[in-house]
């Protein structure tokens, strides 16, 4: 086998495939529109060592994991309960039909409209957005638990915290990282929005005064620290998780 | 004094189409305190369903079910046909879970069935024949008033199988405990019963109960129980349609 086909090797030679192409066409167009990748890793550190991004970027952070547990825990109830009781869940199907299609900005705007241009209104508006996504994951999970399991539990007298703990949880754990996956990829998005319209901090206020002044460098430079934090978050907390949840594989 | 007494008027279901099916019909059954029986019965004639009423599993059904014993809710034990651990759970988790035992008991029970190496392991990383030990001991650590077994020795290689109603037997007799084992091999009815019941199905009921009579060590030979086994159908052709 080649050493071109390992992994690592793989993984640098795409990056810069990718960074080589960019520096190319930035080159090749001039324009202050498209900045090479040097300009904006300088844009970044200037905006690092100011403060400024740290800043924004810590109060997008911490409305993302406020909206992220409210979304994820009322989501993982109400999907439990869902999966659990087919009449219940006949009867909210339709409210959640309607949730899932409401369009993203329209919620944010009826939020701001309704509550003011206040953070709990953004937190709220975010969600909104999240929560049928994930009631609708857990309850596809909680629909799919093995009922011999549940008999089992039945018989020897689990208590509910036992069975939901031993029995349910960790049947429902990869419906739940699948929740959290999408959820987070989702939020990210949202949640740029949330700030962009109602909000005077965090990286989406930020990108829309920098779209004003049609600067393309700073763009650039809050989504590489941007895609760095994601991808930071995949890594150190949800790849572990997920390794603790699948030791017994 | 019979230690539980079953009486099952009726439990029928409806099938898809609607149609009232009787699946038990007027079951009387009595076990005495730490007696081994064995229900025998073509597979499909709803030893199942039984199992899962006494256990409290299934609970649409008419009739009683008495325990001489002044507990409020008497402890029963299921030993399904699937093992059913937990497979995210250890082996010694799966037990403590379920059952709780003392050290003392835990360690009997899993030296006699010989997993206490396997404690630790997760149960994907055990046969099946180790995984039915595993939840033959749940059941005894849990010191049940009702040990409810459910063909746990099928489709096992016949040398496994042997050895596990080795094992159970052996367990048993140490720490009796009244049991009610549902089989269609009627030669492992009769290696491990002290009553064999056989079943009619479509409605299930009792055909014949037939008491074993043969010593314990007499049954460790196969001969022995080939000989029992003809000498039944001799005596009640009825059986030999049930198998």
């Amino acid at each position: 086998m080649s050493i071109i086909y390992r992994p690592a090797i793989l993984a640098i030679l795409s990056i810069a495939t990718f960074l080589l192409l960019w520096q190319g066409l930035a080159y090749s167009l001039d324009s202050v529109t498209l900045p090479s990748p040097l300009v904006v890793i300088n844009v970044l550190i200037t905006e690092i060592t100011t403060g400024e991004l740290p800043h924004h970027l810590a109060i997008t952070l911490y409305r993302l994991l406020l909206s992220f547990s409210i979304a994820m825990s009322l989501g993982c109830i109400i999907g439990i309960i869902l999966g659990r009781h087919p009449q219940l869940d006949y009867f909210f199907d339709n409210w959640l039909v309607i949730f899932l299609n409401i369009p993203a900005l329209v919620a944010i705007i009826l939020c701001y409209v309704w509550f003011g241009l206040v953070e709990s209104a953004a937190i709220l508006a975010v969600v909104i957005n999240k929560l049928p996504n994930v009631i609708v994951t857990i309850r596809e999970g909680t629909r799919a638990l093995d009922p011999d399991l549940l008999d089992m539990a039945k018989c020897y007298h689990f208590s509910r915290m036992k069975t939901l703990r031993h029995v349910i949880w960790p049947q429902l754990h990869p419906f739940f990282m699948a929740a959290t996956r999408s959820g987070l990829a989702l939020i990210w998005k949202i949640i740029l929005v949330v700030e962009m319209l109602g909000r005077s901090d965090g990286m989406g206020y930020q990108l829309h005064l920098f779209f004003q002044l049609f600067d393309v460098s700073s763009i650039l430079a809050y989504t590489i620290a941007f895609i760095t934090i994601i991808q930071a978050i995949e890594l150190c907390i949800l790849k572990p998780l997920d390794r603790h949840a699948q030791r017994w594989r | 004094m019979s230690h539980i007494s079953i009486h099952i008027h009726d439990k029928s279901y409806r099938t898809a189409n609607n149609k009232a099916k009787q699946v038990i019909k007027a079951l009387h059954l009595s076990l005495h305190k730490n007696e081994f029986v064995c229900l025998v019965g073509a597979s499909g004639c709803g030893k199942t369903t039984l199992l899962n009423i006494l256990a409290g599993l299934d609970t649409d059904y008419a009739g009683e079910i008495t325990f001489s014993t002044q507990q409020l809710s008497p402890k029963i034990a299921y030993v399904f046909q699937n093992p059913r651990l937990l497979p995210w759970r250890t082996v010694l988790e799966n037990i403590e879970l379920a059952a709780n035992p003392d050290k003392e008991s835990l360690d009997f029970l899993l030296n006699s069935m010989g997993l206490m190496a396997e404690k630790d392991t997760y149960p994907a990383h055990l046969s099946l024949g180790m995984s039915r030990r595993v939840s033959i001991i749940r059941a005894f650590a849990m010191n049940p008033d009702l040990l409810l077994m459910d063909e746990p020795f099928v489709s096992l290689d016949a040398p496994t199988a042997r050895q596990m109603r080795h094992l159970l037997v052996g367990l048993w007799q140490k720490r009796p405990h009244t049991i009610l084992f549902v089989t269609h091999d009627l030669r492992e009815a009769i290696a491990m019963a002290d009553r064999i019941i056989f079943l009619d199905k479509e409605p299930m009921s009792i055909i014949r109960e037939v008491p074993i009579p043969l010593t314990r060590e007499a049954r460790n030979t196969s001969a022995v129980i080939e000989q029992f086994k003809q000498q039944l159908f001799i005596d009640y052709p009825e059986i030999t349609a049930l198998l």
